[in-house]
């Protein structure tokens, strides 16, 4: 019993004083708490929509205008041609799309029977199914008005058309997220634990007294995991494609070229994490908090970013995975080209390059 | 003269630990250059300065004519470093060790063979084995070949006969003396004060600071007072009680024997009257001495400090 | 001489699967000697002495240490033996009074005897300025000899030291030495591995470990006379030189 007390006061003494193990105790859970306290909200709300009003009549106005005074949603802008659906889809941030058919009122009283479509971008299945519903909500409220005070016979009648998705596969949702968690991770690691290594075991010293460039080192590290990496990706495709039912709507040339971007922004990560970190054991604990975190929470594939409160959406910005799952499921799912995500793919790359530059720079010719 | 340091400092932890103190010295080219101090004495980093891996804070040094700091990438391409630990790749075969530092500097296997082939064949009947399950000795002497194939102009060993056992640290001196005969400078540290005998010249080097330099028996020779050997049967108490005696100025225990220097000159016999007699040391023996490197080592230690320890 | 047994070894051995380290040895150690045990790097050193310390069991063979059995009594021979290796000695984190009450206490010491241990360990290495301080900040050399000083704090009847005074500078080894004579005076068996030769002098009686097996032991007199040695570097390397293990 003795030394039961002996040993546990010791182990205290251990604790507090190392910062490493203090950082994981304390600031990973209040981290994560704010994190995910905020992060976790099912309500979406000022969600884009775009109404397609061909009746532009007093019905349709009326309805139009409860759905832009719902916190729910932002209506973007009002078209009137068909043609444009399609294009305000492409532009990535509309979810929704209400048309309203051009005799509305008068069907509505006339027939006492009217339709609206309701268009929903269910590459995200969830969130489609969410706004669905809350259209469906306005429409039954509005509804149950025209019928007051008596359970009257006037009916609204959605019809729900699911775009891009119609079978509302879970998979299409998940799949962009974990191809950009494993790609990253496991990049990130592999180098950065690779580089470390070498310091760790002394050889890096015998290497830097030599007259090989300290770049050549780095490049030589490099090209295995990025070969590695696109192998990886290959399987991780061809298992969701087939196995789990992914669609493959776009340029197989152009997916491979994105994620050879991100491969690359990857491998310069770990490179500037191994800069800056004396052990292995340190160089893996950096990536898996520093990197994983991050990753699951702004990519968009387990938390919408749409949810979460603006500090975060901006915090998202600088995670690259939340560009390249927007990219993939761009190319995947919705069959777009690189004039679609020219944006997207720019920014990506801007990182890339960014992080490059740094981290070579960073890289130390000396121990010290 | 091949490596020329002059007034090298160097701390660490903002100033709290001084590794090196304006230690200044050169070795000429070709030399067999011994450093000589125990751990934490400076000799790790002043190598890795010396290789250009570490930037000191004052001071200057060249090597094989070139500056270590502005010219980091000429000394870089024509030394050969062994580290203190065993640096080389544990999960590579000894072959491809050798095949693939030779092939960072640019050489290959066969061009050098000639230099390394005395220690080569030794490794050969292993040279499929992965190096991590290599022995210590035989660790020793394929870190030995990897810093030579590519034929440096100057070679720096930290501490190469550190953890191996004795054979293997005889055999090791054995090689380095034949690779003096091709030129090649070469700077070694150790913390043996036996293997002192085996270089050229020597640096003893304490707390950062060179305490002397000059060759072995250049150094023995400066032991100012005359050295005897004693032993008796009961050595912990003869040790206690020369310690005791005034007439006695430093008594160290030194294996079989224990090496005192006496006070004044009193001759042979200043002891065995007063304490043997009274203390019942039976079998002494007493006889003069030539002082070794380790006396002078303990009497340069203990020179100037004497409220340390 | 002292003729009480501290450690009996009739053919001991340790196999790792075909690989036998450690090859039927026999020897005793007497209380309140200093006894070397030697070998070179991979002759079953450091697989023998583990065995000793109850820290791995034994093939096949006997032993009894501090009068304890190797196979059953494994944890008295803990609590009455003292360990110390150049790779582990104390805490760099604790302070030289939390390394003392925290190995003191696991062996049991109360409250007052660590306190007067404390004191007078203190006292002795001339530590008081120190004594706050982290272990980490140390340099070695008073490390080592602070490490034994725990490692007999609980006075045990053998001390088993692995290579004490490795990379040490020449007065403190001196030093360190004095304790163990210290030590050995006050009635502790010090049992001790050692790369330093003149060491070996020390000791009253060297064992030289040779492929896993005895190859010599007797007192480093007799040694030097049977191997015509002038000294036990030479005795060490005509044993060693026909090792097949290298």
């Amino acid at each position: 019993m003795e030394q039961l007390i002996i040993f546990i006061k010791k182990e205290f003494k251990h604790v507090f004083r190392d910062n490493k193990t203090l950082l994981m105790l304390f600031g990973l859970p209040i981290a994560q708490i704010i994190l995910f306290g905020f992060a976790l909200t099912n309500e979406i709300k000022n969600s884009k929509i775009v109404v397609c009003d061909y009746a532009q009549d007093i019905s349709s106005i009326q309805i139009t205008e409860r759905i832009s005074t719902s916190k729910n949603f932002e209506i973007k802008k009002t078209i009137f041609d068909k043609e444009q659906i399609e294009a305000s889809f492409q532009e990535g941030d509309v979810k929704l799309v209400v048309v309203f058919p051009a005799n509305f009122h008068k069907d509505l009283y006339h027939f006492n029977i009217a339709q609206i479509q309701v268009i929903a971008d269910a590459s995200d299945p969830n969130t489609a199914a969410t706004l669905t519903s809350y259209i469906n909500n306005i429409v039954k409220g509005y509804q149950q008005e025209l019928n007051a005070p008596s359970i009257g016979s006037i009916k609204i009648v959605p019809e729900i058309r699911m775009l891009y998705n119609p079978e509302l596969k879970g998979s299409t949702n998940f799949v962009p997220g974990v191809m950009a968690l494993v790609l990253l991770l496991v990049c990130v690691l592999m180098t950065s634990v690779s580089i470390v290594k070498e310091k760790e075991k002394g050889t890096m010293e015998v290497l830097l007294v030599s007259p090989m460039n300290p770049f050549t080192v780095i490049i030589a590290k490099a090209i295995p995991y990025f070969f590695l990496s696109l192998i990886n990706l290959t399987v991780i495709l061809v298992m969701s494609i087939y196995l789990l039912d992914m669609p493959m709507n776009g340029s197989m040339l152009l997916l491979y070229f994105v994620s050879g971007i991100l491969i690359l922004c990857a491998l310069s990560l770990g490179l500037l994490i191994s800069n800056v970190t004396k052990t292995q054991e340190t160089a893996m604990l950096i990536t898996l908090m520093g990197m994983l975190l991050p990753v699951i929470m702004f990519s968009g594939f387990m938390f919408p970013l749409e949810n979460m409160p603006a500090p975060l959406q901006i915090v998202a910005n600088i995670v690259p995975s939340k560009w390249y799952y927007i990219i993939v499921k761009s190319i995947m799912i919705k069959g777009l080209g690189i004039m679609s995500i020219w944006k997207e793919v720019l920014i990506l790359s801007l990182m890339t390059t960014g992080l490059l530059i740094v981290s070579l720079k960073n890289f130390n010719i000396r121990l010290q | 003269m091949d490596v020329i340091v002059e007034n090298i400092s160097k701390s660490f932890n903002k100033g709290k630990v001084k590794a090196l103190n304006d230690v200044s010295f050169a070795v000429k080219k070709g030399e067999l250059f011994g450093i000589i101090g125990p751990d934490g004495a400076g000799k790790t980093t002043l190598f890795r300065i010396l290789t250009t891996l570490l930037l000191a804070d004052d001071g200057t040094a060249s090597v094989n004519g070139s500056d270590v700091i502005e010219d980091y990438k000429a000394i870089r391409n024509k030394v050969g470093y062994m580290p203190g630990k065993f640096s080389l790749y544990q999960d590579l075969t000894v072959e491809e060790n050798l095949t693939f530092f030779a092939s960072i500097f640019k050489t290959t296997v066969e061009e050098n063979y000639k230099l390394i082939e005395d220690i080569y064949v030794q490794l050969e009947p292993f040279k499929n084995r992965r190096a991590g399950k290599l022995s210590g000795g035989m660790k020793q002497k394929l870190a030995l070949c990897c810093a030579l194939i590519h034929r440096p102009e100057v070679l720096f060993l930290d501490e190469p006969t550190t953890g191996v056992d004795a054979v293997s640290r005889k055999e090791f001196w054995e090689m380095l003396k034949r690779l003096k005969k091709e030129g090649i400078t070469i700077l070694v540290s150790t913390p043996y004060m036996d293997e002192a005998n085996l270089c050229e010249r020597i640096a003893l080097i304490q707390k950062g600071e060179i305490l002397s330099i000059d060759t072995p028996v250049g150094i023995t020779e400066q032991y100012p007072d005359q050295l005897y050997a004693i032993k008796s049967d009961n050595m912990s108490m003869l040790l206690k009680d020369l310690r005791k005696s005034v007439n006695v100025k430093s008594a160290y225990s030194f294996g079989e024997y224990h090496h005192i220097a006496f006070s004044e000159n009193f001759g042979d016999n200043p002891l065995q009257t007063n304490l043997l007699e009274a203390n019942n040391h039976t079998n002494f023996k007493m006889m003069p001495i030539t002082a070794t490197v380790e006396d002078c080592f303990i009497h340069l230690m203990t020179k100037p400090e004497v409220d340390e320890n | 001489m002292k003729t009480e047994t501290v450690i009996k070894a009739v053919n001991l051995t340790k196999m790792f699967g075909d690989f036998t380290a450690v090859d039927n040895i026999c020897f005793e150690v007497y209380k309140g000697e200093i006894f070397g045990f030697l070998g070179a790097n991979g002759a079953g050193k450091t697989t023998a002495m583990r065995m000793l310390c109850g820290l791995s069991k034994p093939s096949s063979g006997e032993a009894s240490i501090a009068g304890f059995d190797v196979y059953r009594e494994t944890e008295k021979i803990k609590s009455n033996i003292g360990y110390m290796s150049q790779k582990f000695s104390l805490y760099e984190d604790l302070t030289i009074a939390e390394n003392i009450n925290f190995f003191g206490g696991i062996y049991g010491l109360s409250d007052k005897e660590l306190r007067e241990q404390s004191e007078s360990l203190i006292e002795k290495l001339d530590l008081r300025k120190n004594a706050n301080k982290l272990v980490g900040e140390l340099p070695l050399g008073w490390k080592q000899k602070l490490a034994f000083s725990v490692a007999i704090i609980h006075k045990p009847s053998i001390v088993f030291l692995d290579e004490p005074t490795g990379g040490v500078d020449p007065i403190t080894r001196r030093q360190f030495w004095d304790m163990i004579y210290d030590a050995a005076a006050g009635g502790i068996t010090v049992f001790i591995t050692t790369h330093y030769m003149d060491e070996a002098e020390y000791c009253n009686r060297v064992s030289m470990m040779v492929d896993g097996k005895i190859a010599a032991l007797d007192s480093p007199a007799n040694l030097k006379e049977q191997c015509s040695a002038a000294t036990m570097d030479d005795v060490f390397y005509q044993l060693a030189r026909k090792a097949k293990r290298s």
